[in-house]
């Protein structure tokens, strides 16, 4: 009796062990810079929160703007103010997949070139997007990078005339998160 | 035999006990750990309130605002004749005093400046510190207050070169304490207690000490202008008999690395023993002039 109390235990146990694995980070990187002739710009944000399904590839990040740090003072304080609004609009996000999960064996060191799509939420905009990135597995360590593309256009982000020349119209950001933590 | 694998079924249970914590957690506290994480009322950090005022003068005396760390800020600021002066003169700009000033951040709560003033050929130099700054979340803070110490050096000759006229003579201080509030995104207010020390006032029924409070805000109408007020009350008992008080009106423009900012004002001068405590014009005259100070800054020190 007590033998199959035991067994039955070790039934529910099996699928546990198995069932999905999130990963996750509260110090991800993310950067954007924007290039000019006049003057490059970037930032950088060290306080990303990520989590990583390596069972189904949900792919999330969320991150509060106002943690973006700059070179210059100013440029920060501007940042915040006039173009994020980051007082009315603390967070940007992304809510994804990895499109086809199944190619990425995270339980062997290498690197995969993945594709992920999703919802990404900047100023309150939110736009479908889909970024090619990396996901690189080392020693029981999973990291992600990714470039791509955004326009402070289509993120409803004015750009005043008087800096038109300043700021660039097509502002390239890196992601770069280490996976450490397993939950 | 038997004893073995109870040993190991146990040990199986105790894992998945912690699997089952561990999922139940999981699902549960997922998103709502990347809501805390990032959510504006997370009591872990404190949250600095910024962007106070757009520059560290509001229109002729300070703002809370202090210069990041590295950030020189050139500034440039005149002041023209009054408005009742007429065509002739038009209005008052054929006649202009001038402040050119360079202000300093040595850290991001810790100025200096420096500057010369055409009216009455004066030098001044300021430092600024910040002793509380607004923030939200850990630390709980309404205001933020600064403390500003000022001297002044005035090196216009005496029109009767027989008196005597030391050194000391020349020489004015200030000590202003700043407390100021960022009530929204558009509108910040301050109060600017202010005392004003003279080593030598210009009549001997004059005091040598002035006693003044300001009340000074800002209001956004777009995200690159503002409105903004500035009025010094001086102390009844506490003031020269014939000085007004100073009332400034003007709009801040912001455009980058710039601020323009333009007023009209009642003081003709733009060191704090001038144009709180020597103000002689009069509102209701005319006897208002128009003015302007220029903001530039540039990134001096090294990266933060």
């Amino acid at each position: 009796m007590k033998k199959l109390l035991l067994y039955s235990l070790m039934i529910i146990a099996l699928p546990n062990l198995a069932v999905a694995q999130k990963y996750f980070t509260k110090n991800g990187t993310i950067s954007f810079f924007s290039k000019t002739p006049l003057e490059n710009i970037s930032a950088d944000n060290n306080q990303t929160v990520s989590v990583l399904n390596t069972q189904n590839g949900e792919f999330n990040f969320s991150l509060l703007v106002r943690n973006f740090h700059f070179k210059k003072a100013l440029m920060e304080e501007h940042f915040n103010e006039n173009y994020m609004e980051s007082d009315k609009l603390p967070k940007a996000a992304f809510k994804g997949n990895i499109a086809d999960p199944a190619k990425v064996n995270f339980t062997q060191d290498g690197t995969y070139n993945i594709t992920v799509t999703g919802d990404l939420t900047i100023h309150g905009v939110t736009h479908k997007i889909s970024a090619p990135g990396t996901i690189t597995v080392k020693g029981g360590v999973i990291a992600a990078n990714s470039k791509f593309i955004v326009k402070p256009e289509d993120y409803n982000i004015s750009i005043p005339k008087i800096v038109r020349e300043n700021i660039a119209e097509t502002i390239e950001v890196t992601v770069s998160c280490s996976y450490q933590n397993k939950m | 035999m038997q004893l073995k694998i109870q040993i190991l079924a146990l040990a199986i249970t105790a894992i998945t006990a912690t699997n089952i914590k561990a999922q139940v957690k999981d699902s549960t506290d997922l998103m709502s750990m990347l809501e805390k994480e990032t959510s504006g009322d997370n009591r872990d950090s404190t949250i600095y309130t910024r962007a106070t005022f757009k520059t560290t003068r509001l229109i002729n005396g300070h703002t809370v605002e202090n210069l990041g760390k590295g950030v020189l800020d050139v500034k440039i600021s005149h002041r023209f004749g009054t408005l009742n002066k007429g065509g002739y003169e038009l209005f008052g700009l054929d006649n202009a005093t001038m402040r050119l000033g360079f202000d300093y951040g040595i850290t991001n709560n810790f100025m200096v400046g420096i500057g010369r003033s055409t009216f009455q050929k004066t030098y001044d130099a300021f430092f600024k510190i910040k002793l509380l700054r607004q923030s939200t979340g850990k630390v709980n803070m309404p205001i933020t207050l600064s403390y500003v110490p000022t001297i002044a050096l005035k090196t216009l000759r005496r029109s009767d070169p027989s008196q005597k006229n030391p050194f000391s003579s020349k020489l004015f201080y200030s000590h202003q304490l700043i407390i100021g509030r960022k009530f929204s995104a558009g509108t910040s207010l301050q109060l600017m207690p202010t005392y004003i020390h003279r080593n030598l006032a210009e009549l001997t029924t004059d005091p040598n000490d002035i006693l003044a409070i300001g009340i000074g805000g800002r209001q956004k109408l777009s995200k690159r202008v503002s409105i903004n007020v500035e009025y010094y009350y001086q102390l009844p008992g506490h003031k020269q008999d014939t000085s007004t008080n100073s009332l400034s009106i003007g709009f801040d423009i912001e455009t980058g690395g710039h601020v323009f900012q333009l007023h009209f004002t009642n003081s003709m001068g733009m060191s704090e023993r001038t144009f709180i405590g020597e103000t002689t014009g009069k509102w209701g005259k005319g006897d208002t002039l128009f003015g302007f100070n220029i903001s530039r800054v540039f990134n001096v020190g090294k990266k933060r």
